[in-house]
């Protein structure tokens, strides 16, 4: 079977450590944009979104022609899904086409996988559901470790939806993988208690404080009210108790940074003041972002 | 039309016999049971080395037709009934149109008597097109050949009209059946809710979802005086409120299905919809749970649910896959594997699961009666090699489908022959 990226769960550490070290080369430093390679010169991917996504498609479809290779991006809304076409179909057609890998994004847990059971094609998952995205939890990893220069030892919290994320189940899995201190921390309805056991050195806490205290790292998330099919708590009793404002990060330590994958919604998991704080490595999760998808996409092309 | 099976080991756990004898079967029926029966005009089976039981009994199936006939049809499901020993099946009500009437029980019994190669006895719905709002036409679809009433894969949240329909069925004097599932608590839940569903991010369907029907039906049966009888159990605690409920004299029975006692959330590869049904595949100590019942006899007898789809229908994003897995033609060599070759259950016990237990729990009466080698019983045998090794595969499958988890596992023993009415229906290579 072809290797793309399906989880991290899965991926191994060393491999993980491959692509961070790679991304760092294609990171803008002074410069200020990314370099231009032609290593891909030649190949084409597909990348096709059955779900919306502003972010993680511009930043595929950048990183993939800052590696010389050809894109073809496709949206679920203009696709012949719409048309009633089954997704194995759907894939087997575009496949035929002959492109080099596929990036994908899908609403169902384990889209992917399912895929890449019946085709040969290279899958690289940009999302599945409410299981995993792998190139997030990729480049949240670079992002940390352009500013603590190390995983092992580290406290992260990772507040919010944790139930419905998929960020949140590649981050720990990763995070994990190199000793991290994860706190999971969150409404109950959205933390189940079978978390706790998701992955070795994680804990769940209820209370934020409780969860931010010592923490070199919080990683906030939105609540997937798309998910959600169900009345939620109301968006300013989440933001009393569980929307990150100034006075948590004192709790912290005082070399916190503060990462949110996006879209952000400011008042609800988050205060306009830390969004913007120099705490917020925000922009810099979305500059790394490209330079993972490169290391990502030239392992896949290149193997 | 006699038939003489020779010199195999007799066992009838009803009568408690055990021994090596003939069967003779005369005019479709039962005629004896003894050492050398001499009938000079039978047609000879030799059954030497082979277990000759009662037909065996699979009171929980789908057979999709009318309506999904691409899935399955009256006569492929009974042909995979056959090749899984079963002599007697009873065909679930979710056709499309839904078993709710008497015209649907007819046009079922009809096609049955027609194309089945094995005997089929349809179960009505509770609700007009279980819809769980109207009652059914319940007695008409009894006078036409219904057995039992149950609105399985979609049951009954109305408390008051599982009520009635409890109140219909005691008077009529037939089971009803219950696929206990709390549907606001399960949503749209895929798997069993635990570890794994969190991990892989699955929406979950808990045991409770199980657990508060069973012991909301056990109430009403109680209120009631009904027959109840719980479908494909599933949970520790269903298993405790069972044994509880008949502890208090009540009329509750239940069955159990050969996947949920040989499979756990733990083999389930991820995303494999061959492993998705419903109740959905539980952890561990639900499972021990079920097999404990089994031994105990707080679950009364082995069902298969057996439940086709279509290659399409199965062949998609997983939380999209249909619920359900065929399981005619694998129930006895899982049987076998897990409660007998284990050394959990004596093989007499297992052959009382599959015949004596499942006819008691329907209750067919006079010239229905089957279950046990008596003489005047219907005249269906399945003859048994409880060590015989073979493989499935699924591609060779008498049904229409092919969503089995046991496609090419390897099982110690299975049937060998099926006899319905003293005709042979099928026979294993070989034999």
């Amino acid at each position: 079977m072809a290797t793309g990226l399906l989880g991290i769960e899965t991926f191994p550490r060393p491999d993980i450590e491959q692509l961070l070290e790679r991304a760092r080369n294609f990171q803008p430093k002074e410069s200020g944009s990314y370099p231009r390679l032609t290593s891909c010169a030649g190949k084409m991917i597909v990348s096709l979104f059955f779900e919306n996504s502003t972010r993680t498609r511009s930043s595929f479809e950048i990183a993939a022609k800052r590696l010389g290779a050809e894109t073809l991006s496709i949206t679920a809304s203009g696709s012949s899904v719409t048309k009633g076409e089954s997704l194995v179909d759907t894939l087997n057609t575009l496949v035929a086409m002959r492109p080099q890998a596929v990036v994908m994004r899908h609403g169902a847990s384990g889209a992917p996988h399912f895929l890449a059971r019946h085709l040969s094609i290279p899958i690289v998952n940009a999302g599945d559901g409410t299981h995993e995205h792998p190139t997030q939890a990729l480049l949240d990893a670079r992002t940390i470790l352009d500013n603590k220069g190390a995983l092992e030892g580290l406290r992260v919290a990772i507040i919010g939806d944790i139930a419905h994320s998929r960020v949140a189940r590649s981050n720990i899995f990763l995070l994990s993988k190199f000793g991290v201190d994860i706190v999971l921390c969150g409404p109950p309805s959205l933390v189940p208690r079978e978390l706790s056991l998701i992955a070795p050195g994680v804990r769940l806490e209820h209370d934020i404080r409780k969860a931010i205290l010592g923490a070199d790292v919080i990683m906030m998330l939105r609540v997937q009210l798309e998910r959600i099919h169900e009345p939620t708590m109301d968006a300013s009793e989440y933001f009393q108790f569980y929307g990150l404002r100034l006075e948590h990060l004192d709790l912290a330590k005082p070399d916190v940074i503060v990462l949110h994958p996006g879209p952000i919604n400011r008042g609800r998991e988050i205060s306009s003041e830390v969004a913007d704080s120099q705490r917020s490595m925000i922009l810099n999760q979305v500059e790394n972002g490209i330079a993972v998808r490169m290391a990502v996409l030239e392992r896949v092309l290149l193997q | 039309m006699k038939l003489v099976i020779r010199n195999g080991r007799v066992i009838c756990p009803s009568t408690g016999y055990d021994n090596v004898a003939d069967v003779l079967i005369e005019n479709g029926r039962i005629a004896a049971v003894g050492q050398n029966l001499s009938s000079p005009a039978a047609e000879a089976l030799d059954a030497s080395g082979l277990v000759v039981a009662p037909g065996f009994i699979d009171i929980h199936v789908h057979l999709r037709e009318p309506g999904f006939e691409h899935a399955e049809t009256i006569e492929s499901g009974s042909r995979a009934a056959a090749a899984g020993g079963f002599t007697t099946i009873c065909c679930m009500p979710n056709t499309m149109p839904v078993n709710d009437s008497a015209t649907v029980t007819s046009y079922i019994v009809e096609r049955a008597r027609r194309h089945a190669v094995v005997n089929v006895f349809p179960i009505g719905a509770i609700t007009k097109g279980s819809k769980g709002e109207e009652l059914a036409a319940i007695s008409s679809m009894v006078a036409a050949g219904a057995v039992a009433i149950s609105d399985d894969g979609r049951p009954v949240m109305n408390s008051r009209v599982m009520r009635r329909a409890m109140e219909t069925a005691s008077e009529l004097e037939i089971p009803v059946i219950d696929h206990c599932e709390d549907l606001n608590l399960s949503g749209d839940g895929d798997m069993h809710e635990c570890l794994d569903s969190v991990r892989l991010g699955v929406s979950g369907i808990p045991s409770a979802a199980e657990d508060v029907m069973v012991a909301r039906d056990i109430l009403l049966a109680e209120l009631t005086g009904a027959r109840y009888h719980v479908a494909h159990i599933s949970t520790k605690h269903a298993v405790s409120m069972v044994a509880f409920a008949r502890q208090r004299g009540l009329s509750v029975t239940a069955e159990a299905t050969p996947h949920h006692i040989a499979l756990h959330t733990g083999l389930m590869p991820p995303y494999d919809s061959d492993y998705k049904m419903k109740p959905p595949l539980r952890c561990t100590h639900d499972v021990d749970a079920v097999v404990n019942g089994l031994i105990s006899g707080a679950i009364d007898c082995i069902a298969t649910d057996h439940a086709p789809h279509a290659g399409d229908d199965k062949m998609q994003e997983f939380e999209k896959c249909p619920f359900g897995i065929i399981g005619l033609e694998t129930a006895v060599g899982t049987a076998l594997e897990v409660l007998v070759h284990s050394g959990k259950l004596s093989l007499n016990r297992l052959i009382a699961l599959f015949t004596s237990e499942p006819a008691r729990v329907i209750g067919w009466k006079d010239e229905q009666s089957r279950g046990a080698l008596k003489a005047g019983f219907v005249g269906d045998v399945t003859l048994l090699d409880p060590n015989r090794a073979w493989t499935y595969d699924v591609n060779k499958s008498f049904s229409k489908s092919k969503n089995s988890p046991f496609h090419e596992h390897t099982f110690q023993g299975g049937p060998v022959a099926t006899i319905v009415g003293g005709q042979v229906v099928w026979r294993c290579d070989g034999f």
